[in-house]
């Protein structure tokens, strides 16, 4: 399986040139096909979650053959943990997308179902790509589809959003690209070799001065993507214009292009940059945290609402990876699936109701429950997935953040559990609005219950929620050696004097710890920033991770 | 027979030989040919320009100086030849139908001038001399002066035929002066021994004026800020095909001097032109693209943008490395490509009943003619700099070599000025995809439009995957460059 990753990359680009050869007339045709491949797409790639071994190096499935010889730049495929979880979400998140458009839309359908299916290639090629001008240049390709996703199929305002999405991404991008010159050029005077080759770069030791200007580089890219206050203000208008399939992808996996990219390449190329600027970031995420969330409380329109909450949600996540610690970055990863499908969930749920009455008014709703019974059901699960309810998926990324930011500093926690609350607060206040009470608006009376087509949209969502928030510990288990590579990178005393720090013998408790992953894995917090054991931690490491 | 001047040295011509037997030959086919069949001259041009290329072949290794030091035969010069021979020929296939819609009286003038000012570029290429030089240049832009005022009952293209006649000569006096205080105070007119005259004299006011004077000269040919006045009007009033082999051949070749004259002929003066070229850089990049922002008129943006262009090929002339001329070399040929593309869409837009150049001429062309739009589509976002197309490519080596040569603040003037540049040409798309409304006749593709339509897009998706075989041969040409050590000097 020596392409393994090159077929999940371009099954979706095989399925959108086939779709060129259909008349757009047969949109029926159009549209099977563009599911089916989407479908195809997942599930070729779901083998991804049983080959990829825990143990095993820090790249797997790697593919290497040279592209551009004259700058030595190759077509460099491989991935950790971190990014088999992205895969996964991509893919399933793709299909759902497809799935959810069969009805909501009807013109223009064939260049719809291409522009997804090739912006779905792209996300998964950034995913991929351990080449950086390779990962730039996928990173850029889905900038183009998702202009025409929200500037042809989207509401009123959407050429003002799409312009702005592409403008606002499009110049954090190309503060990127220098930034990766920069390193490009860094790397080849010490080591006389031209090479994009994101694992040597890993393993370079950057003057600290060099690693200032390339953070801040790399930080326009990827913080405009997350997006961080102040450069959230793009997010907004292209989610409320996006159509839904837009929003979703948006989203559960666009969003994460920008976290990705601080843990893939920010944290560990430049890690001594990276903790000068921890306070900014936390400052930053801070205010993104409680700002999103007081913004997300005053929406009228239950997409903004949505969108808002956004901002919130993935200020927690970078707070969390800003810890700089094991467990903050690996609640880190987690919210940030848990985000894609829970925000993305909310999404598709608006869309659902965007599509039988045409209006996003919040206030235009009202006991929607007693219609659609089905349908509040699955709005209660993910709205609490979303607020971080227990044995649903949120909880546990709120946790290990919360768990993270604690150890590295607890004025930042108590920020960040203010976030939580807040979540809770506009969540449960929409839930409140659009479900219970009395239908007002006769309009809504006969409102249908969700079809066959739309519930299965929804189940891989439900599953994973309760999956994730129940039994974590596959997912965990498949960041540990993503997440020791970030650590060693960015932050190398933490792990030798928390190595230190767990020379006791082990309790009864650590030999429990050790069958269970998950404790196991939540057991490895027993040192604070400074190395010092902490009081409430009682186990310890367990021998074979030392 | 001068002394110096050997038989031999018309072997090396060959090409130049070839395309100027052409160019008469088409004269005479006009004058042979009964009227209604004078179409056929089109086919005798891409002849001639076949031939012509067939021509270069015994010279890809060819690395010798003609004439006593007149003409220099290099993979350089190759380079270079290649690019006008592609585009002169594209311009022609563009002309076809647009001469015909025009209502031109003689197309077989129209060519032969086609040809000529494409001869005066490949001279350009390859001089190494002040007056060799000087030669190719003006007949290069002679042939540019009736060219674009070929339509003669079209006001805006006599207009544009004053304007750039005047500007032109005016801008080829401030040339000439700055070239005479070289020669006079060199006492040659060969750049490469003129090189070595200069060391040692870099603070000599007089040279720097020279400097001075020269970089104006060229300002104006390349349309550098403030240079650039004649460019928007004679863009926007010259016939489509030409303002599209203007803004590119002239462009290409008006580079070729520039780097034939400051880097081979002054490299030891590189301190002061890399200065003055850094300032125009900056100003016209920003100049332009601000103000192709504003214009409703395709061609005249694209002509702003072709300004805008000019200031980032100039980055690669600041740098003044070997990675900043190859830079400059790809970008050259990428821009060739994509510029022409974008001016056959423009083309293919004239029809009997609209001119076809404003913005709303493009309203839902992609429910017209999708394949027309699709090719725009691409140009603009490989004009943008947005991969996976050729201008990418291109872009990333302009700004690599900025990086490398320590020039960050051009570089991030740069790529902040490409992000601004994709709000006009992100326009045009929106009136394509986004807008519904049409007017006129179906724009209908011709063959020989089908043709350069085929080969732009190819090319544009091609270089943007795939580019190593550009880099290499540009990488290749920009080392033959000048005498060895010139390089070395400039670093």
């Amino acid at each position: 399986m020596n392409h393994y990753l090159s077929i999940i990359l371009f099954t979706p680009l095989a399925g959108a040139l086939l779709l060129l050869l259909v008349p757009k007339q047969n949109e029926n045709a159009i549209r099977w096909i563009a599911n089916i491949t989407a479908l195809a797409g997942f599930g070729i790639s779901v083998p991804l979650w049983f080959w990829y071994n825990p143990q095993g190096s820090d790249f797997q499935f790697i593919e290497r053959a040279p592209w551009i010889p004259s700058v030595g730049a190759e077509y460099f495929l491989g991935i950790d943990g971190l990014s088999t979880l992205l895969i996964l979400l991509t893919t399933m998140m793709g299909f759902i997308a497809i799935l959810s458009s069969w009805n909501a839309i009807t013109e223009r359908v064939k260049e719809y179902y291409i522009f997804l299916l090739v912006l779905q290639t792209g996300m998964l090629g950034a995913f991929m790509s351990l080449d950086f001008l390779l990962f730039f240049l996928f990173w850029e390709v889905m900038l183009v589809p998702m202009y025409f996703l929200i500037g042809i199929w989207g509401s009123a305002n959407r050429l003002y959003s799409a312009i702005k999405f592409f403008l606002y991404t499009l110049v954090g991008s190309v503060l990127m690209l220098l930034g990766i010159l920069a390193l490009y050029f860094y790397a080849h005077s010490v080591t006389g070799v031209y090479t994009f080759d994101v694992t040597q770069f890993h393993k370079l030791q950057i003057p600290f001065n060099l690693q200032w200007w390339i953070f801040l580089a790399f930080f326009f890219g990827f913080a405009v993507k997350v997006p961080m206050f102040p450069f959230h203000t793009w997010l907004p208008d292209a989610h409320t214009d996006a159509p839904t399939a837009g929003s979703v992808i948006l989203a559960a996996v666009m969003l994460k292009m920008g976290t990705y990219g601080f843990l893939r390449f920010s944290l560990p190329i430049v890690p001594e940059a990276t903790r000068y600027f921890v306070p900014m970031i936390v400052v930053l995420s801070i205010i993104g945290i409680v700002y999103g969330a007081l913004v997300a409380l005053a929406q009228k329109d239950w997409k903004r609402l949505v969108a808002y909450s956004s901002v919130s949600h993935m200020a927690m996540v970078m707070l969390g990876m800003f810890a700089l610690n094991p467990v903050g970055i690996t609640g880190s990863i987690i919210q940030q699936l848990n985000h894609g499908i829970s925000t993305g969930g909310l999404f598709l749920l608006v869309g659902v109701v965007y599509e039988r009455r045409h209006t996003r008014e919040i206030s235009e709703y009202g006991g929607l429950s007693k219609v659609m019974p089905v349908y509040a059901a699955i709005f209660l699960v993910m709205t609490m997935s979303s607020i971080g309810l227990p044995t649903l998926n949120g909880f546990i990324g709120e946790l290990l953040i919360l768990q993270g930011v604690f150890v590295a500093n607890k004025t930042w926690a108590a920020f960040a559990g203010s976030g939580v609350v807040l979540g809770a607060a506009y969540m449960l206040y929409l839930y409140q609005r659009t479900m219970f009470g009395k239908i007002e608006n006769p309009k809504n009376e006969h409102l249908s219950d969700l079809s066959h087509r739309e519930f299965a949209t929804f189940a891989p969502l439900l599953i994973l929620a309760v999956w994730m928030g129940i039994y974590p510990a596959p997912f965990l288990r498949r960041l540990e050696t993503s997440v020791q590579h970030i650590m060693m990178r960015v932050n190398p005393q933490y792990a030798a004097k928390y190595a230190e720090c767990n020379t006791a013998p082990p309790t009864a408790e650590m030999v429990a710890a050790s069958t269970n992953p998950a404790a196991r894995f939540l057991s490895t917090m027993p040192c604070d920033v400074n190395g010092n054991p902490l009081p409430a931690a009682g186990s310890g490491q367990t021998p074979e991770r030392r | 027979m001068p002394p110096g001047v050997s038989l031999s040295d018309f072997y090396y011509i060959l090409p130049e030989l070839v395309l100027t037997g052409g160019a008469l030959l088409v004269l005479i086919a006009d004058v042979l040919l009964p009227k209604e069949r004078r179409a056929a001259l089109a086919w005798v041009t891409l002849l001639a320009l076949g031939a012509t290329a067939a021509a270069l072949v015994p010279f890809a290794n060819t690395h010798v100086e003609v004439a006593h030091g007149l003409l220099a035969v290099d993979r350089f010069s190759l380079f270079f030849k290649i690019l006008f021979l592609l585009a002169a020929a594209i311009t022609v296939l563009m002309s076809i139908r647009y001469l015909e819609t025009e209502g031109a009286a003689s197309p077989g003038e129209y060519y032969f001038l086609i040809l000529c000012a494409t001869l005066g570029m490949m001279i350009m290429a390859g001089g190494i001399d002040l007056i060799t030089i000087m030669i190719g240049l003006e007949t290069m832009a002679v042939s540019f002066y009736i060219l674009a005022g070929y339509i003669k009952p079209n006001q805006r293209s006599n207009e544009a035929a004053v304007k750039y006649f005047l500007l032109g000569a005016f801008s080829l006096g401030i040339l000439l002066y700055g070239m005479s205080l070289m020669y006079g105070l060199s006492g040659t007119t060969n750049l490469r021994v003129m090189a070595s005259a200069f060391v040692g004299q870099e603070k000599d006011p007089r040279l720097m004026l020279a400097v001075i004077l020269v970089v104006a000269g060229v300002g104006f040919k390349i349309a550098a800020v403030p240079f650039h006045m004649w460019a928007p009007d004679v863009y926007e009033g010259a016939p489509t095909p030409v303002t599209a082999f203007l803004s590119v051949g002239s462009k290409a070749a008006s580079f070729a001097m520039l780097i034939r004259i400051f880097v081979e002929g002054m490299p030891s003066m590189s301190a002061d032109w890399r200065l003055l070229f850094y300032v125009l850089s900056i100003l016209t990049m920003t100049a332009g693209n601000i103000a192709a922002v504003t214009q409703s008129n395709v061609k005249r943006m694209l002509a702003y943008s072709s300004i805008a262009h000019a200031g980032y090929l100039l980055m690669g002339i600041v740098a003044g490395t070997a990675r900043g001329i190859t830079a400059t070399l790809i970008y050259l040929m990428i821009y060739s490509f994509m510029q022409l593309g974008a001016f056959a869409v423009i083309t293919l837009l004239r029809r009997k009943d609209v001119v076809g150049d404003e913005l709303k001429d493009f309203s839902g062309l992609a429910f017209r003619n999708p394949f027309a739009a699709f090719a725009m589509l691409l140009f603009m976002l490989s004009l943008g700099g947005i991969p996976p197309t050729a201008g990418f490519m291109g872009k990333f080596w302009l700004f690599s070599a900025a990086i490398d040569a320590h020039y960050y603040g051009l570089a991030v003037i740069g790529v902040l000025n490409s992000a601004i540049s994709l709000y006009y040409y992100v326009r045009i798309v929106v009136f394509m995809y986004l807008k519904k409304e049409t007017s006129g006749s179906d724009p209908v593709i011709t063959p020989a439009l089908a043709l350069v339509l085929g080969v732009t897009v190819m090319a544009t998706l091609v270089l943007g995957v795939y580019p190593q075989l550009l880099f290499r041969v540009a990488d290749v040409s920009a080392r033959t460059l000048g005498v060895a050590g010139i390089t070395a000097a400039i670093r």
